[in-house]
């Protein structure tokens, strides 16, 4: 009786000896077969991503952060990070606020709770108080937008910035608009400089100052103003007092807005609205909701390549996704898109080698008008500004002519 | 040094943008000078009632000068359950306790805000967006010249509403003496509610003059309740007049301090009469003593 038990039982299943045999090879393949693939799963890259998307840059800050999402959603949608066994990038996100403090407090707290990397912070001063929190612990840190020059300068070896910074701009706006001006023979003699209070306002209209000289173009008067600024006439009084033949505004979106809409209002006529990094100027929000006193108006900006399928399908999809396409979200979708790269190629979230990776990158596929990627002390060299024009309603592309859509309409008709 | 022919334009440009000023504190005088309490949600609610008029204009088209039928009686039946359902309940009679429960509102409108029609800065373009007035050569733009004969005139209603209705009289009677008025009758909750109701539809009058010649987005409140705060007090809590005329100067003040001293230290002169009017004069222009 006892051997017909033993036997039904072993006719249901397998010997005590088999048995044993099989648990000890799942447990061995357990141990050296599976690991890749359960690390994966239960280890996901975290990509910290602090913006202001309160405070009175919101609407920027918001905007970096729905780009870098889309960009973590596409790389885990394509399969994560492939050479760690596909491993998902989880998103930790934080608000800064707009106050550089609190920034670096958010950089705290993701690195004690394990952050592998960081995308941050939209304007200058929050970026360059996140990256230096940051390197304290080496932490990789991507700057999406912020354009100070200080931000590559103080020898950080974990701070990189993918896009171009206010000197860069300066440098390249100033060098344009001598070409622009110098076609149309040589009409604008003048400029007046409005810009915000801030490092990036202050900073570019500096640049500005000393090098428009340089093409002959006198600056006549640079005024700053607050931000908020709740009213922009007696700024539009000081502009038609002087007659300066070009107006260069450098500020945050909602004051350009203002301050475009007063122009138009005090029947302000000038050759042409020279925008550097303008706020507004390169918006589709504000194109399209003031379209009359967007149109003509020029900027030196952050734009992408609009003869790249790469940029022309980001659009596409970013709006589909009901974002309008501003370049915080393509900045910011980059800045993460260039960091996933190099935990791409590092293969791991080790620190140094993450550095390394983003030190050495050749990453190219951005969209942007910037060639392959070649660090220089953590700031991206090929990076640079395009001029752009509003034409019909629509932004286009006007210098270097490589990328540009549109031919350059100067002096504007107001 | 600016140009002596921009000077009149700029205290012209400073008197309309007063005008917006005065609409903005009218409410909060008015609130002051039945409850003796600083509404902290007073930005949050203006806020609001800009997002009302944004949505009008672009869902259904309405003009926001149309919108002061809906957007102001609308407003103040919010002000009302406010009062009634939240403030008045959750502060048990206590002024420090209703001004920590308007703060706390003024946190939640904001970041329900925030969640619900996101951070981004949005504006309406009306017809008459970039149409001038000139006066003494100076173009002024037609909505700032409406939002100054509107501040006016909401301010003319108000004052007739407090000195010929028997609403008004039970106001000043409850601001008054709060005991006594209550002895002869007056429902204390109910004229609370309807002066904080009353506050809260001033919000929503200025929020149609305001947004055709500004933009809205959550934190827009902030921009102007610091500003109302100080035209309070220059004018002297709980006076109409008093809103008027101090939201007038501190427009002209702010305007020629943008002029003289640079365009980011342009609110020093604010925030100056602020402090002097704190130390030689702390009842405001047109406040009764204490």
């Amino acid at each position: 009786m006892a051997d017909t038990k033993t036997t039904k039982t072993n006719s249901s299943g397998i010997r005590r000896r088999e048995f044993l045999a099989t648990g000890a090879a799942a447990l061995a393949v357990g141990v050296t077969g599976f690991p890749a693939v359960l690390r994966a799963q239960a280890a996901p890259v975290k990509i910290g991503l602090i913006h202001p998307v309160s405070g009175f840059i919101a609407f920027s800050g918001s905007q970096c952060r729905a780009g870098a999402e889309l960009a973590i959603a596409d790389i885990n949608a394509a399969g994560g990070i492939k050479s760690m066994g596909g491993a998902m990038i989880e998103a930790m996100l934080a608000d800064s606020q707009g106050k550089p403090d609190i920034g670096a407090a958010e950089v705290t707290k993701m690195t004690e709770a394990g952050v592998h990397g960081l995308v941050a912070g939209y304007s200058s001063a929050i970026s360059l108080a996140t990256s230096q929190e940051a390197a304290k612990t080496n932490t990789p840190h991507v700057v999406d937008v912020g354009v100070s020059d200080s931000i590559v300068s103080r020898g950080l070896s974990n701070t990189f910035r993918f896009g171009p910074g206010y000197g860069k701009v300066a440098e390249m706006a100033v060098a344009n608009l001598d070409t622009i001006n110098k076609a149309a023979g040589s009409p604008a003699k003048t400029a007046m400089i409005v810009h915000e209070e801030s490092l990036f306002g202050t900073g570019t209209a500096e640049l500005l100052s000393k090098q428009l000289p340089g093409i002959g173009i006198e600056v006549v008067d640079v005024i700053k103003h607050a931000n908020p600024t709740r009213d922009f006439t007696n700024i539009a009084l000081q502009i038609k007092s002087k007659k300066p033949d070009l107006i260069i505004p450098a500020n945050y979106y909602n004051e350009y807005v203002l301050l475009a809409r007063t122009l138009r209002q005090q029947k302000i006529e000038a050759m042409g609205i020279y925008s550097v990094l303008g706020g507004a100027a390169s918006n589709l929000q504000f194109v399209g909701e003031f379209p009359e006193a967007a149109e003509m108006i020029m900027d030196c900006n952050h734009w992408y390549d609009p003869k790249s399928d790469v940029a022309l399908a980001r659009r596409k999809a970013a709006e589909a996704a009901g974002l309008v396409y501003t370049y915080e979200v393509f900045l910011a979708y980059n800045a993460v898109a260039f960091l996933a790269d190099a935990i791409e190629r590092a293969g791991s979230t080790d620190q140094d080698a993450i550095n390394a990776a983003m030190a050495s990158s050749t990453w190219d596929n951005h969209g942007m008008p910037y060639g392959p990627t070649k660090m220089v002390n953590g700031q991206n060299e090929g990076a640079q500004p395009v001029n752009t024009q509003v034409q019909k309603g629509e932004i286009e592309v006007i210098y270097p002519e490589e990328f540009a859509s549109a031919e350059t309409v100067f002096p504007m008709t107001m | 040094m600016p140009d002596s022919a921009i000077i009149i334009p700029s205290v012209l440009n400073g008197l309309t943008t007063g005008g917006l000023y005065a609409l903005v504190a009218l409410g909060l005088t008015l609130i002051y000078g039945v409850l003796h309490i600083i509404n902290f949600a007073h930005g949050a609610l203006l806020m609001l009632g800009l997002y009302a008029v944004y949505f009008l204009n672009v869902q259904f088209g309405i003009d926001p000068y149309v919108a002061l039928l809906i957007v102001p009686p609308a407003m103040f039946a919010l002000g009302y359950a406010l009062q009634r359902g939240i403030i008045g309940r959750a502060s048990h009679g206590r002024d420090e306790n209703i001004l920590l429960v308007t703060l706390g509102l003024s946190i939640i409108i904001e970041n329900l805000s925030l969640y619900f029609f996101r951070s981004d800065t949005r504006t309406v373009d009306t017809p008459y967006s970039f149409d001038v007035v000139e006066i003494f050569g100076a173009f002024l733009p037609y909505p700032k010249v409406v939002a100054f004969f509107g501040a006016l005139i909401t301010a003319a209603l108000l004052w007739l509403l407090m000195s010929h209705t028997d609403l008004g009289r039970a106001i000043r009677a409850l601001a008054k003496e709060r005991k006594g008025a209550q002895l002869v009758g007056i429902n204390a909750e109910h004229v609370f509610a309807m002066s904080f109701g009353l506050g809260v539809a001033c919000l929503g009058v200025a929020a149609c003059l305001l947004l055709p010649s500004y933009y809205v987005n959550p934190q827009v409140g902030g921009g102007f309740v610091l500003i109302a705060f100080t035209i309070v007090v220059l004018g002297g809590m709980g006076s109409f007049v008093g809103a008027l005329i101090g939201g007038l100067i501190i427009g002209v003040v702010e305007a020629m301090g943008g002029l003289f001293l640079g365009e980011s230290l342009g609110q020093l002169g604010i925030f100056l009469i602020f402090i002097l009017v704190l130390i030689f004069r702390p009842t405001g222009l047109f406040g009764a003593k204490a």
